[in-house]
């Protein structure tokens, strides 16, 4: 791909242009010709070996059919994210219109140019939808759903997603049926269930659409998280109807029993869809828990475990998008506890990627199946659908809203009632859900093509002014924040302060429940789901610790020098104590250090996880972990000579040496002080009670004490140089790493 | 029970309550059930063993200091009006409240209030400073025995500097409600009294 380096940003696009151009140029002539060259190769074979004729042997062959299928897809892939890449090099293009569009739009591009060519444009694939594209999405939205918010809005999120699902598709199914029956409109022929059935596709809000579109806006958590929690949980909702309404308009009349059954069929299907992802998300934890010699594939039985509950409650007709949510939330906690801080990084980034590609590819797939699909068109009908669409959402909304509101601590306000219902966008499973209606439905080609202009517009029409929307209500947006010591014990605290008061007042509420909820969890759950001591940790120390480690790891990626020696806390007066997790000692080191460059320190911020786009911390760690240590090891090789001093009157750092054991990577290091920290270093070590490392740590090949300390010695005394070996050492530490309690304030992920 | 309840409840002092806190009629008589239910002693104040029979309180990291919360200084007994004094922290704030002028003195669940509450857990001394010593006991208290005081001291002196902006090595009040800024005290600090 040539150079973006022109000057002129009308350059770059024609270079894109050009380079587009060429790609689909090549890639659908290819695909065109397919049949003419299988022939050609088998045929050129078969002559070869049976006619043994002096025909020269084959220097270059083309058989296009041998890797069809795998370039096709591969082709398309490469193409969506080479339009995502064009996207975000036209900067002012892609801070106006959602990415969404853009990609809808090269869809339609794409898909016209297929259809100009004579071929028949490939449609979206409903198996290939629901089975390979979907679940990456929802996957990484379960994997890092902000836990408190959602806990916390649970039950406004459910009255929208059930009550508020239910009112559009009846609303929405009954006007139209009474549309149809106008004489004018010439829709005689659709009966009622077929209206419901419409209804129940075209009235769930839909999760990709919603996440592609409010990732972008940075709207306030509350609203964020009912919408975006809405459209998750409405699976359920729309599954049980859209085969309720199938299975009905089969038979053609409805009983009571029948409805009674649908009812029951609800919360089979939703409960269910609960259960499986637990049970899955529980067998990942467990798992996990073992997984301390092959780090490798950690992030593997993360993935694999989630897919097989989604597949698993597919098969049984539950919801899949609700067990795989569960599934993610259940065995986060767990899972983070025990994996490695590489094996976190990697499910982040690959959730990220796949998800990314999936969005990519569906939007891309929508347009182009808008240029294929057959088409019905009537003005009347898909007007009116799109009108009641808006309608139904919003008077939802506001009834809704009226009743819950009564319920609630923190009320909704008109404003977020207002983003609520326009951020209800339609997507990709409404349309996948409509090109499953069987051809029975002499109206099959009608209601596609209405589901697909409503999708259209809920995309681009408010999908495009949301935004500007957002700025001119003075809707409260996302506050950043950092991730703060502070709000974590104070919020705590108040979590045992409002228990106890509930307590007081005989009241079994929210924190009530939480807490129970807690004291279950700690006493029975993690004991089995989490390896080694880990579980024993409180919360807030496993935060305060993971807060410290991303703070060293910028510390060191900026090359700062600890300007003073930390004075607060009088080394020589600690008394030695066996401690049975050495490596609590370890992380003191590093807090001690950083606290006294707190100031200088350059805090950075943690995107969301659930954002598309940028993950902050994702450069520092690289740089990190890859060429300190490489330094690091180079120190090490000089210095392995060196013994552990613990003399026991100490004020200043020492050099020393440590040798660390990491299963997963098979190395040793000696984590040493990192080249570009330096520390005083008064006196040389004198070892009047000096200590081989090198016997302590094969003892205790375990991960918890890579860092063997002297048993019982103040190892403390290394303050610098010995923080930072330590520190060098966390980087590739298998250690066990939360991103986030479920209790704790919201924080980015 | 109830009938007994009523008896002793005037209307006079639930109306009294009533101005005093903001709760409503049927809040006041089903917390004065529960008041009366805690009693055991049946004098119609309450002692600190009433509620340390409490089974929620006993297992509270904070169970002791809530406890003393409810009375006040240096006195050993709690009236209905105490307790529901100290309970109105904990009501919602409503939309209607927010809205008031400041002229009339600010209720007792406005949110400096409920903060200022929350700060006076800390604040044993009633310095309007949470020196280190207070927050450790506080995290000592929070995090359990298994911690080292060299760990917690560190959290300690952390959260400390984070917090403090006048250089006083403590966190006043000021800058309490400064940390607190992100946090929805609305929410987090409000329970729903049912109606």
């Amino acid at each position: 791909m040539p150079a973006f380096s022109c000057a002129f940003p009308g350059c770059r696009r024609d270079l894109l242009v050009i380079v587009l151009v060429v790609f689909v140029g090549i890639g659908l002539p290819i695909e065109a010709s397919a049949p003419a060259y299988q022939s050609h190769g088998t045929e050129g074979s078969y002559l070869t070996n049976v006619t043994n004729t002096k025909k020269a042997f084959p220097v270059l062959a083309v058989n296009y059919k041998h890797v069809r299928q795998p370039f096709e897809i591969a082709l398309w892939i490469l193409l969506a994210l080479l339009m995502k890449l064009g996207f975000h090099l036209i900067p002012r293009l892609s801070g106006v219109v959602p990415e969404s569009c853009l990609l809808i739009v090269v869809g339609l591009l794409v898909g016209g140019l297929i259809k100009v060519i004579g071929e028949e444009p490939p449609v979206l694939d409903s198996q290939l939808f629901f089975l390979c594209l979907l679940p990456p999405i929802i996957l990484d939205a379960g994997y890092f759903l902000p836990i408190r918010p959602f806990t916390e809005n649970v039950g406004t999120i459910l009255v929208f997603a059930v009550i508020g699902t239910l009112w559009n598709t009846f609303f929405m199914g009954g006007l139209l049926y009474a549309l149809c029956q106008i004489e004018s409109v010439g829709l005689g022929g659709v009966d009622l269930l077929a209206c419901l059935l419409f209804g129940s596709i075209v009235s769930a809000v839909d999760p990709v659409a919603v996440l592609a579109v409010f990732e972008e806006i940075h709207i306030n958590e509350l609203v964020h998280i009912l919408v975006f929690g809405e459209s998750l949980l409405n699976d359920a909702v729309t599954v049980v109807l859209y085969n309720l309404f199938e299975e009905f308009a089969k038979v053609g009349t409805v009983t009571v029993l029948d409805v009674f059954l649908g009812v029951v069929c609800f919360f089979v299907v939703s409960l269910g869809g609960v259960l499986v992802g637990a049970i899955y998300g529980f067998l990942a934890a467990f798992t996990s828990r073992f997984t301390s010699h092959t780090r490798v594939i950690e992030p593997l039985f993360v993935f694999l475990y989630s897919y097989m509950a989604y597949l698993s409650s597919e098969m049984f007709h539950l919801s899949g998008i609700m067990a795989l949510i569960v599934c993610g939330v259940v065995m986060r906690p767990y899972v983070e506890a025990n994996i490695s801080h590489k094996s976190y990084t990697t499910i982040k980034y690959f959730l990220k990627m796949w998800s990314s590609v999936s969005e990519t590819l569906i939007f891309i797939f929508l347009g182009v199946s808008t240029v294929a699909g057959p088409h019905a068109w009537n003005w009347t009908f898909v007007i009116t659908t799109v009108i009641l669409c808006l309608v139904s959402r919003v008077l939802g909304v506001i009834g809704l809203t009226f009743i819950i509101n009564k319920f609630r601590i923190v009320k909704l306000t008109k404003k977020d009632q207002f983003i609520v219902a326009y951020g209800g966008l339609r997507g990709a499973i409404a349309f996948s859900l409509g090109y499953l209606l069987s051809n029975r439905h002499q109206m099959r080609n009608l209601f596609l093509t209405a589901i697909i202009t409503v999708i259209f517009f809920t995309v681009f029409v408010q999908g495009m002014t949301i935004r500007p929307l957002v700025e001119l209500l003075a809707v409260k947006k996302k506050k950043e924040s950092k991730p703060s010591i502070n709000e974590e014990i104070h919020t705590e605290f108040l979590n045992h302060l409002l228990t106890g008061v509930e307590g007081v007042c005989g009241h079994y509420g929210h924190y009530h429940w939480k807490e129970k909820l807690n004291r279950f969890n700690k006493t029975y759950v993690k004991r089995w789901l989490i390896a080694g001591e880990n579980f024993k940790e409180p919360e807030l120390i496993a935060f305060y610790r993971k807060m410290e480690l991303k703070q060293a790891i910028m510390m060191v990626e900026s090359g700062q020098l600890p300007s003073a020696l930390p004075s607060t806390i009088s080394m020589q007066n600690i008394q030695p104590r066996a401690i049975p997790r050495v490596s609590k000692k370890r992380e003191e080191e590093i807090r001690r250090i950083l606290r006294s460059n707190l100031q200088n320190n350059k805090q950075k911020m943690r995107s969301r996880s659930y954002s598309r786009h940028t993950l902050f911390d994702a450069d520092e760690e690289d740089n990190v972990s890859e060429v300190r240590l490489r330094k690091t090891k180079m120190e090490m090789e000089r210095r392995m000579s060196h013994y552990l001093t613990v003399p026991a009157n100490r004020e200043s750092p020492r050099p020393g040496v440590r040798r660390v054991r990491f299963e997963s990577d098979n190395q040793v290091f000696s984590a040493d002080s990192v080249p570009t920290v330096h520390f005083e270093q008064p006196s040389p070590p004198s070892t009047p009670d000096a200590v081989s490392l090198e016997e302590e740590v094969p003892k205790r090949p375990s991960l918890e004490a890579d860092i063997e300390g002297p048993r019982g010695n103040a190892s403390d005394n290394h303050q610098g140089e010995l923080d930072y070996q330590r520190l060098a050492r966390c980087l590739s530490d298998p250690g066990p790493n939360k991103d986030k309690e479920e209790d704790d304030p919201f924080m980015s992920c | 029970m109830g009938s007994r309840a009523s008896t002793l409840l005037r209307e006079e002092e639930i109306e009294e309550i009533k101005k005093e806190t903001g709760f409503s009629h049927s809040q006041i008589t089903r917390l004065y059930s529960r008041f009366t239910s805690l009693d055991k002693g049946e004098n119609g104040t309450l002692g600190r063993e009433d509620f340390q029979r409490i089974p929620e309180l006993a297992i509270n990291p904070l169970g002791d200091r809530i406890i003393n919360a409810f009375f006040p200084e240096g006195e050993d007994q709690v009236n209905f009006r105490g307790f529901m004094r100290t309970l109105a922290h904990f009501r919602p704030i409503e939309d209607n409240e927010k809205n008031k002028d400041h002229t009339a003195s600010e209720p007792l669940n406005s949110r400096s209030n409920k903060l200022l509450f929350a700060f006076r857990l800390y604040d044993l001394d009633r310095d309007d400073k949470i020196s280190r010593d207070e927050l450790l006991q506080v995290l000592r208290m929070m995090v359990g025995v298994n911690i080292s005081d060299e760990q917690l001291g560190s959290i300690a002196d952390r959260t400390i500097q984070e917090a403090d902006q006048n250089g006083d090595n403590s966190i006043s009040f000021n800058e309490f409600i400064k940390v607190l800024e992100k946090v929805d005290v609305e929410q987090k600090m409000s329970i729903r009294f049912l109606h």
